[in-house]
């Protein structure tokens, strides 16, 4: 008899990512749905904003950052909704994955569903608020990553904490929004920079507090998370 | 009766003269004239605000590592303190801005991270309150408070480098001396009360929770006991 080889860290945090990506593949419909939501979040701004155009295009990188901080609570909890019906989550936990490497896996995957949700809903904010790039789009997409890093890492440990309880739908957000304050700034400032130009240079100060953020959650939730389901 | 309430007795008398001293014996602020004499109150109530919540979020490790409810109780009566500190804090500061600046609020990045601060902790408090599993309560609440704690020092630079119109905080060296005696008495009475707040509710709380370990578990529903009987 051949004793198989335990998987390491790395192998064990891409395991529950392909697992949550699969899970959300085969329900694409959802993600369709959450796309949905989002845009209509942007055409709601534009409605309760009125129809000037200047003024549109001044906070679209707003409109952007707040359609996906709110698809993001839906997105979240949906993230543990699957493991908690069928008690999935016990199951995750008595097979030999590190809480920790459990954490990571499900947090990147929702980074990844997340940055998906931004880019698909950008071109609708660019058509919208009649928005344009004024600087390399890659600099965009980085503003994006770290931005969506930067919801989910306590996304994801909030989602954990709130699965089990009646008032999730509640709780999730009055938790979350607050402790997002500082990444929802500097992704919305660093957004409107691209949009609007930026003479004096100002990008990477917002990118460096996107990524300190990032650097201090996913540290923080990743220590914090083993005591999560630990209960 | 016990040491809290003594020390409670203190702060107030500290604190009832510290305000004498401030309104009637300190000289005028030089810049905010009358109004100037809010520093008494607001400035003592910023720093135990924050020392209380300094404490919950010790209190909150103490509690994710020991699991002991004594860390538990402690978690939730130095928020609750801090919580109705911070809130009495963002009222007077709006009470002194609207003569000095002009308008009860402003994006300035210690009022906003006040701010956010007070709503962290009331979620705290609140999570608190819907969770009835006493062990995850334990862990639910600590975990909150310790991530809306670590947030606090992001925030400020965060808003500090979106806009800034706050002073810069002033040293004993700056303020004359007259104004500085008012300005200890005031921060030592606020955090003799603050303590005893917080030990007053730590008894009632770990009381509390000491009751909910020890209340027996409710009886089976009569209706399973029927079941059975008619299968026996």
């Amino acid at each position: 008899m051949s004793a198989r080889r335990h998987p390491g860290p790395l192998r064990q945090i891409g395991i529950i990512l392909e697992k949550d990506l699969l899970i959300e593949w085969r329900a694409r419909s959802r993600a369709f749905a959450m796309v949905c939501f989002a845009v209509t979040v942007l055409l709601l701004f534009s409605f309760a904003v009125g129809p000037d155009t200047e003024t549109l295009r001044a906070h679209a990188g707003a409109y952007l950052w707040l359609a996906v901080l709110l698809s993001s609570t839906l997105l979240l909890a949906q993230s543990f909704q699957v493991e908690v019906e069928a008690g999935a989550l016990e199951g995750l936990v008595l097979t030999p994955v590190e809480p920790s490497a459990l954490f990571l896996g499900k947090a990147l995957s929702n980074t990844l569903q997340l940055i998906v949700l931004a880019l698909a809903i950008t071109p609708a904010m660019l058509a919208l608020f009649d928005g344009s790039f004024t600087e390399p789009i890659g600099w965009f997409v980085a503003v994006v990553v770290l931005g969506c890093a930067g919801v989910s890492a306590p996304g994801t440990l909030y989602a954990g904490l709130t699965a089990r309880l009646n008032t999730r739908q509640l709780l999730l957000p009055l938790l979350l929004f607050p402790l997002l304050v500082p990444c929802l700034l500097a992704a919305v400032k660093a957004t409107a920079l691209l949009l609007a130009g930026d003479p004096m240079d100002q990008m990477t100060s917002w990118l460096k507090l996107l990524l300190a953020f990032d650097v201090l959650y996913w540290s923080v939730c990743a220590a914090l998370f083993p005591r999560v389901v630990d209960v | 009766m016990r040491w809290e309430h003594g020390l409670l007795a203190l702060g107030l008398v500290l604190l009832a003269i510290a305000h004498y001293m401030g309104l009637f014996v300190a000289p005028e602020e030089a810049m905010m004239r009358e109004a100037g004499r809010i520093l008494y109150a607001h400035v003592p109530t910023a720093w135990v605000a924050l020392v209380t919540l300094t404490l919950s979020f010790f209190a909150a490790v103490g509690a994710l590592w020991s699991g002991s409810y004594r860390w538990d109780a402690a978690v939730e009566s130095t928020a609750e303190t801090g919580v109705v500190l911070t809130a009495l804090l963002l009222f007077q500061g709006s009470m002194w801005a609207r003569p000095t600046w002009g308008v009860y609020w402003d994006w300035d990045p210690r009022l906003t991270t006040s701010a956010i601060l007070l709503v962290l902790f009331v979620g705290v408090l609140v999570v608190r309150k819907v969770v009835e599993d006493p062990e995850r309560r334990l862990t639910v609440t600590a975990i909150a408070a310790i991530i809306a704690y670590v947030d606090v020092p992001v925030v400020y630079f965060g808003v500090k480098w979106w806009k800034s119109l706050h002073q810069t905080q002033s040293s004993p060296e700056t303020v004359a001396s007259t104004m500085v005696l008012p300005l200890r008495m005031a921060a030592f009475g606020m955090l003799f009360i603050a303590v005893s707040i917080c030990v007053m509710r730590w008894r009632a709380i770990y009381a509390g929770l000491t009751a909910e370990a020890r209340a027996p578990d409710l009886p089976e529903l009569p209706v399973e006991l029927t079941l059975r009987e008619k299968e026996a």
